[in-house]
């Protein structure tokens, strides 16, 4: 969801720029057969905001099908989600980071951080964040990413009955009013993709857009596939997903954000690109990101 | 040797230089100024979105233009209210103390966020959708509050001979309030009249939280597509730029007024 998409030309630049990166890196870094840790990179010699520790930041509410343990610590409310519950597809690929850094789960210390904290100019709390934000040739001006971990398809959600619902094509979602998360990709493909005739309404919390839904006040509201289906089934059993939008090239990609330069980008690299390569990012998405109901595909 | 008020000048543009240039160097060479620099104030960023901000922010001068003439209408209605005299006007001051006391104690935000999405929630007929309108109308809500105690604090201001001198030339206590006492009361409230203003113009900001995209949240979108804070630095320049003419222009009604009840005489 925290997101934005480029028009085409960025997002084949992005591709191009992560790939650069995670080439670059694994070549120089991640030489060990098995992508294990190098001396470089271990708790004891990596530079984190507490030693010994991994800290990483995520949004509260952190939402599902992204983090799933339920409510706990200061993620409290309804429809929030304890990280330290390693439970959900971030927070499992989290996990999965910190035990390929070395770190084991009682050494992984979670961090609030809202979106825009997560590349603020001065020190962060946090050694990396996670929370959906997708990777752009802009926004790595200001802070490091790591190569993507999921790269996920845009859909609409509307409630039953609504006459957006009969929508099949691009042009059809036009005279409709839509609205999404602010700085999202979502937010950019309406209004660079759709271009609907209504001006696209912006949300600070995906609670809020979900309200505006149910209001009327919004025909069709923007979110990742995986997001569509968890609302659809539990947050709004009057609503159905109209569809799902071709992935653009380049896609839409996710991926870790870190301070600009800092020492821990090529460890968590290293980690990332182990884990793709062994096949457990592949496995997480299949477990935590049901896909196995498909939503028509809106050209 | 300078004189005395030459000396004051020299002495008060000395202190002036140094003052701010210690701030300034101060600032510059903090050991994150280039990253501040670079993140708040990229003029590159600032020319790139500086068109877009302008363009919703032409629904936050509607808001507030719409916003302030009702304002201004209704908080009216409620000063007059609770300055009615009398026992027998006791309810009507009672709910209008309340009414003051309550609007003025909610956060603006929370009645925002409760008209936006609250009211709609309701689905009753013939009430209106529309974030903007919603919104808005929490901020007419909230400053009738507000205004209404400006006013009330320039008629309370007017001295009791006014009325009294009025009555007893024979004009009812509408006539009275209507051609002496307001008209007076009015005038001496309007600066702190703009202050309100200013303050409800920078809280039409806060309609984007219901996703209208006005200036804030287009700047929102701005600084997250581009991971980058200078968007709101601009939107911050449009906010500034229309309060000071509304500044210059009350200084100016302030002086016309003192001139017209001088009458020419100085003191």
């Amino acid at each position: 969801m925290k997101k934005s998409l480029l028009a085409i030309a960025f997002a084949a630049v992005a591709l191009a720029a992560s790939a650069c990166g995670s080439s670059s890196s694994s070549s120089s870094s991640s030489a060990p057969a098995g992508g294990s840790t190098g001396a470089a990179c271990s708790p004891a010699s990596n530079k984190t905001l507490t030693a010994n520790t991994l800290t990483i930041g995520t949004d509260n509410p952190a939402y599902y099908p992204y983090f799933s343990g339920g409510p706990g610590h200061e993620w409290s409310g309804q429809y929030n989600n304890d990280p330290y519950k390693d439970k959900g597809f971030e927070d499992a690929v989290a996990y999965a980071v910190a035990k390929q850094m070395g770190y084991s789960p009682s050494q992984v210390k979670w961090a609030v951080t809202h979106f825009n904290q997560s590349f603020s100019p001065g020190p962060k709390n946090f050694d990396f964040y996670l929370a959906q934000v997708s990777i752009k040739p802009n926004r790595a001006q200001n802070v490091d990413f790591s190569a993507p971990y999921y790269a996920a398809n845009q859909a609409v959600v509307a409630i039953k009955g609504n006459p957006i619902t009969k929508a099949t094509s691009l042009a059809d979602l036009k005279p409709y009013k839509l609205g999404s998360q602010v700085g999202t990709t979502s937010y950019d493909y309406i209004t660079q993709n759709i271009q609907p005739s209504q001006q696209a309404q912006a949300y600070n919390t995906t609670n809020d857009a979900i309200h505006a839904l149910e209001n009327g006040q919004i025909d069709g509201l923007v979110v990742d596939l995986p997001t569509a289906f968890y609302m659809t089934a539990v947050q709004i059993p009057k609503s159905t997903i109209v569809g799902q939008f071709a992935p653009s090239p380049g896609g839409d990609q996710w991926g870790l954000v870190l301070s600009k330069g800092s020492s821990l980008t090529p460890c968590v690299e290293q980690a990332i690109n182990a884990l793709d390569r062994a096949g457990t990012l592949e496995q997480l998405r299949q477990t935590w990101l049901s896909e196995k109901a498909s939503a028509p595909v809106l050209q | 040797m300078l004189g005395g008020a030459g000396r004051n000048v020299a002495i008060a543009s000395l202190s002036t230089v140094v003052f701010f240039t210690v701030l300034i160097l101060v600032v510059v060479n903090a050991p994150g100024w280039e990253n501040v620099k670079h993140a708040f104030f990229d003029p590159a960023e600032f020319r790139r979105y500086f068109k877009t901000i302008a363009h919703a922010f032409v629904l936050n001068i509607k808001v507030f233009l719409v916003a302030e003439v009702l304002i201004l209408t209704f908080a009216m209605g409620l000063a007059v209210v609770r300055s009615l005299p009398g026992p027998v006007f006791f309810p009507l001051r009672l709910i209008a103390i309340i009414y003051t006391d309550v609007f003025r104690g909610i956060p603006t935000i929370l009645l925002v966020y409760l008209f936006g999405f609250g009211i709609p929630a309701l689905h009753l007929a013939h009430v209106p959708n529309d974030p903007v309108k919603l919104g808005g109308f929490a901020l007419v809500v909230i400053y009738v509050a507000y205004v209404a105690e400006v006013y009330r604090a320039g008629i309370v201001s007017v001295h009791p001979s006014q009325e009294a001198a009025a009555r007893s030339l024979g004009l009812t206590r509408g006539q009275t309030l209507r051609t002496v006492i307001l008209p007076q009361a009015v005038r001496r409230v309007i600066p702190p009249l703009l202050n309100d203003f200013i303050g409800l113009q920078k809280d039409t900001a806060l309609l984007a939280v219901l996703g209208p995209v006005e200036a804030l949240q287009r700047a929102n979108i701005a600084a997250a597509s581009e991971f980058n804070y200078t968007p709101y630095v601009a939107t911050a320049f449009f906010f500034v730029v229309i309060t000071i003419p509304q500044a210059r222009f009350t200084d100016w009604l302030i002086n016309r007024q003192n001139r017209r009840q001088m009458a020419g005489g100085q003191i």
